[in-house]
């Protein structure tokens, strides 16, 4: 069911907010504003204010949340790894998009920045959701390639057509900004399977290679796991890799009618 | 839903559009796709109460005819018309996307803007034939 507040353990705490000021003498001060959240005292969360000088500090939303975390506060909990784009560690909720911090940069963002974790997950510390259940649903779909044929000797080889088929759905990183985008993601997820799970479902559906199709079409034909999706496209608009979730989800909805004609 | 330990129950991150997550062009219209359904579906049955009234004779339909053609009346009816125009229009966007049409970024905002816009003139000229007429 549609839901548009938050329960009363998850309001924040506007009392409870904590100002860090920057360093005297700053010229060129930006404020972060960072949900935070401490299972350990269990209080409800509270959004601190962090200064930071931005003269002595790199370009992205991820360099000043390492800065805030080594100079000002290291309780600050968020994920990050690669710092380049590619591993989807630090998807986060800044200035009201869902992005990857390590590759969204400061001056993009007029005024105070705000982070929030992903949409609509529960919350592990400050930044971090609880993504178990993402995970659950990436594997309910099998992920893998199928095939019945006796294994060949060599490689299974693809056609520099069929090939092509896969670009824009095996860049997928798996970061979940798009599924924690979507309205129908936040009120249906224990049962819709959400844009980044539907792209990948497709990236299997696609392959040339794959002999598991129809078994694969059954299991997503489902007035949930897939049409929850009603083409609201912010998954398509947050994606920080560029790719086009909703696009994928409509082609597997195009296979679902199209093998029954 | 996978706390370890369900007597502490972890806090459900913010989400709420507008406040928390911005409204994007696509997300605005398809929430007023939704609205609008809602509405015409609320004016439907108010169809229905008009046309019961016109078969129930003069007396009874004295009662309901005045309230359309009072201003507040007439809002409403523009308003409807308007989302039923609306409605419309998104709903043959809606078509082509079921075809695998115009989902590029562009496309998709494009052919919203269009929807918008073409909906706005046939409630206009919906009314201008009415008033004519």
């Amino acid at each position: 069911m549609a839901q548009f507040s938050l329960p009363q353990n998850s309001k924040i705490d506007k009392a409870a907010s904590k100002t860090f000021k920057a360093p005297a003498g700053s010229k060129n001060v930006k404020t972060f504003k960072i949900y935070r959240y401490d299972p350990e005292t269990g209080a409800n969360p509270r959004v601190d204010n962090y200064e930071v000088d931005m003269d002595s500090c790199g370009p992205m939303v991820l360099d000043a949340l390492i800065k805030i975390k080594n100079e000002t506060d290291a309780t600050l909990t968020f994920r990050r790894s690669c710092r380049e784009g590619i591993c989807g560690s630090c998807a986060m909720n800044i200035d009201g998009t869902n992005t990857l911090a390590c590759i969204k940069s400061c001056d993009e963002i007029k005024g105070d920045v705000s982070i929030y974790p992903l949409p609509h997950m529960p919350v592990v510390k400050d930044l971090v959701p609880d993504l178990t259940h993402f995970y659950a649903q990436l594997a309910s779909i099998e992920p893998w390639l199928k095939t019945d044929s006796a294994a060949p000797t060599r490689e299974r080889l693809q056609s520099e057509a069929d090939r092509a088929k896969l670009d824009g759905l095996y860049e997928c990183i798996l970061c979940a900004c798009c599924s924690t985008s979507c309205p129908s993601y936040w009120w249906n997820s224990d049962r819709y399977l959400g844009p980044a799970i539907l792209l990948q479902a497709y990236r299997w559906l696609v392959d040339s290679r794959d002999e598991a199709t129809g078994e694969r079409l059954d299991a997503l034909e489902d007035p949930f796991k897939l049409y929850r999706c009603h083409t609201i496209m912010n998954c398509s608009k947050t994606c920080p890799k560029g790719l086009n979730p909703a696009k994928a989800i409509a082609e597997v909805k195009k296979m679902v009618v199209e093998r029954k004609i | 839903m996978s706390s370890k330990t369900p007597a502490d129950p972890r806090p459900l991150s913010p989400f709420m559009l507008g406040q928390y997550y911005r409204f994007q062009w696509t997300s605005l219209l398809s929430f007023a796709h939704r609205i609008t359904g809602i509405g015409l579906t609320a004016g439907a049955l108010l169809v229905v109460g008009w046309l019961t009234a016109m078969a129930g004779g003069p007396k009874i339909y004295a009662m309901v005819g005045p309230h359309i053609t009072a201003w507040y009346g007439q809002i409403l009816l523009f308003c409807w018309t308007w989302a039923l125009m609306y409605h419309l229009g998104n709903g043959v966007r809606h078509l082509f996307w079921d075809v695998g049409m115009g989902f590029d970024l562009k496309t998709a905002e494009r052919s919203g803007y269009a929807v918008v816009l073409v909906s706005l003139v046939l409630t206009v000229a919906a009314w201008a034939v009415a008033r004519l007429a």
